[in-house]
């Protein structure tokens, strides 16, 4: 039922899934390396291999702008960006998030200035993690493709609602040659579905989108932001077993990578658990029982489900592409909170890594189960927080 | 004196499509304006507001005086939304509703000035208005870059009034290449209905400029709004034109320009002013109409 593999990077990915979504209207603005997404998708548009229209405009806070202004039209809206893309969308963020719009973006991760760095890491979509969007990181091409079709119908679905970010990490995956086994259009066709959110923008029953809304209304509305995003996971759950079943194709909120029964894990988001899950190979070989735990998801955060995964294991190192300066990186922060209340608790520790675009090596995952064995025999460094392959 | 009974034409549109109760303030020009430009566009319309006096004048939430279609958005995205609302709309076949940014001049002139200038490069098929009344009045009376010189406001205080033009955000936009761009005022109801409507019949970015006397941050008396509207353009401060596709063509010619004093002192803004400042914007009042003058000979029709 599926077409044959072909080499693509994860723009490239990106780009043939929205052309098979073929939304209604594209608004975007170049940023590297985000550009290739916008420079193929250009090339469907000219070869009206889509019906988009295509909104070149002059800065990212006008493409999230034209993005919204379109999706409260009613139309299926889609933009991509990165970096200081994203931090220039920032306000805008936020409205989509609150107005409820259903928006799929692509968003490269790139270190923010400054200095200058135009390569990987997760400081960009970290700073966007309370803006109220969904964000979805991806491993791999491959991932980064399925993700578009199920993000769609996940922001689109009546019980949520809500934007998502389909993350994947700059030039290391969106510039990378991957085998990717795409879909067929017609399939794609029926799995995303028609649009089933109608814009608020209508003549025949005029809405207001976003008003002046003050202390007599505000809190409320925020709570039912605060009640879409409860829906989200049981939406996902759905979704990726109805991908599954149709695509053969399996995606879990928090994929597990040999723990069967490993005592101690490394957990990580994106490309670098590629990496992660080849030295768990070599370390297996060696009669090292260790494993992997990849959330796909971080916001909203699957608290719950991350607890029982991870109360399984004696010990657990956690990699963060970022930093939260003056507190706790973000995936490790929030797997802290998420076993506060839990009675079993394995030895824990961070280690920022790979930013800006530092390779993050196999002998450097070899340092961190070295470090994982200490752990769990010792608990020495149990909370604490360090640098991963610095001078 | 004829005596024969003239049957009385009316041009304006009677539907009342903006309603009482909205919040502006007593003699607000904004307010006045919007009540034209819709019932020259009649119902069929998606309007949209960044931050400025009017995301007020609508009403809070659950609330809106204006009864069409609206999306409130941030500062500096008025054009960029509508881009946006223009080309969604386009995608999913529908070919006959007005997309109108509506902006303060803060919003337009200074914050906003860069996505209306991609949107008027793209010449999305948008009408923006912006309604000028000088200054952030919302936020309480601060200067813009359309500010005119010789101004007190809240940032430039008495002892250092505004000084320095105007910015001429109509050059700018004609610079675009554009197919429509109007002034107009809400002295003159018939000629900014007329152009409304003129707008609406064109594809493309239409840039309508319409001048909204503000009481409050003028300080002026409500009752004056439009006496002071028909005097900007009467004193040649705000003359009433049309550019079309590159033409510019006069709306209102006075024959003679009366004395732009008669303008100032009616504004508590100007009060502090003295002779040689009020010669000083006299000579430039001139100035810039002669050279307006000067453009109607050369790219008139």
């Amino acid at each position: 039922m599926t077409t044959k593999y072909e080499a693509l990077t994860g723009a490239e990915a990106a780009a043939l899934a929205m052309k098979q979504i073929n939304p209604d209207v594209v608004a975007v603005y170049p940023i590297t390396p985000q550009t290739p997404i916008v420079m193929k998708f250009s090339e469907y548009v000219a070869n009206g291999e889509v019906d988009t229209e295509m909104v070149r405009v002059e800065s990212e806070h006008s493409a999230m702008s034209a993005t919204v202004g379109a999706a409260g039209a009613g139309a299926r809206a889609m933009t991509a960006t990165a970096a200081n893309g994203l931090a220039l969308m920032w306000e805008i963020v936020y409205i989509a998030a609150s107005t409820r719009l259903p928006i799929v973006m692509g968003l490269v991760n790139r270190a923010l200035s400054g200095p200058i760095n135009i390569h990987c890491d997760h400081s960009d979509s970290m700073g966007a993690r309370d803006s109220g969007w969904i964000q979805i990181y991806s491993e791999n091409a491959q991932e980064v493709y399925d993700n578009y079709f199920m993000a769609l119908r996940i922001a689109e679905h009546k019980d949520v609602l809500l934007p998502v970010m389909v993350c994947q990490d700059g030039f290391i995956t969106s510039h990378s040659v991957e085998n990717v086994l795409p879909l067929e259009d017609a399939q794609v066709k029926k799995f995303i579905g028609k649009k089933n959110f109608k814009g608020l923008l209508t003549s025949e029953k005029p809405y207001t989108i976003g008003p002046l809304d003050l202390q007599d209304y505000y809190m409320e509305h925020k709570m039912q932001q605060h009640d879409a995003m409860k829906h989200v996971i049981p939406v996902i759950e759905k979704i990726q077993k109805e991908y599954a079943e149709t695509f053969d194709r399996k995606y879990e909120i928090i994929e597990e990578y040999r723990t069967d029964d490993a005592d101690m894990v490394i957990v990580g988001m994106s490309s670098v658990m590629g990496t992660v899950k080849d030295v768990i190979d070599m370390m297996r070989e060696e009669g090292i029982k260790v494993g992997a735990v990849k959330p796909r998801l971080f916001r909203p955060f699957p608290a719950e489900k991350i607890k029982n995964v991870l109360s399984k294991f004696k010990a657990i190192i956690i990699l963060d592409r970022s930093d939260s300066f003056g507190s706790f990186p973000p995936l490790y922060g929030e797997i802290l909170a998420s076993f506060f209340a839990a009675e079993k608790k394995p030895y824990i520790k961070s280690f920022i890594h790979g930013l800006g675009g530092r390779d993050t090596n196999v002998e450097m995952i070899k340092e961190v189960i070295s470090e994982l064995q200490k752990l769990r025999d010792t608990g020495e460094s149990n909370f604490t927080i360090d640098y991963l392959g610095v001078r | 004196m004829n005596q024969e009974k003239k049957k009385l034409t009316i041009t304006i549109p009677e539907e009342e499509i903006m309603q009482a109760g909205h919040l502006a303030c007593q003699g607000c020009g904004a307010a006045i304006a919007m009540r034209y430009a819709l019932k020259a566009l009649g119902k069929d319309i998606i309007l949209d507001f960044p931050a400025c006096c009017w995301s007020v004048i609508d009403g809070p939430f659950p609330y809106s005086a204006t009864q069409v279609p609206l999306f409130h958005t941030a500062f500096e995205t008025a054009a960029a939304v509508a881009s946006g609302i223009t080309n969604g709309i386009q995608a999913i076949g529908n070919d006959h509703t007005t997309v109108m940014a509506w902006a303060g001049d803060g919003g337009t002139f200074d914050i906003g000035i860069q996505a209306l200038s991609g949107a008027a490069e793209r010449n999305d098929n948008l009408i923006y208005t912006v309604y000028d009344n000088e200054a952030y009045m919302n936020t309480g009376i601060q200067r813009s870059s359309a500010t005119p010189h010789g101004a007190w406001t809240t940032t430039t205080p008495v002892k250092h009034f505004k000084k320095g033009e105007k910015k001429d955000i109509d050059s700018i936009l004609v610079a675009h290449g554009i197919p429509y761009l109007a002034t107009t005022s809400i002295a003159y109801a018939e000629d900014m209905v007329k152009k409304y409507k003129r707008a609406k019949e064109i594809r493309g970015t239409k840039f309508m400029h319409v001048f909204a006397p503000c009481p409050t941050g003028w300080k002026s008396d409500p009752a004056m709004t439009v006496k002071l509207a028909k005097l900007a353009v009467e004193t040649g401060v705000f003359p009433l034109y049309e550019v079309v596709n590159g033409k510019y063509k006069l709306s209102i010619k006075p024959k003679e320009l009366k004395p732009v004093e008669e303008y100032l002192k009616l504004q508590g803004r100007f009060k502090h002013l003295q002779k040689d400042d009020i010669d000083y914007i006299q000579k430039k009042v001139i100035e810039k109409w002669e050279i307006l003058l000067k453009k109607v000979e050369m790219f008139g029709e």
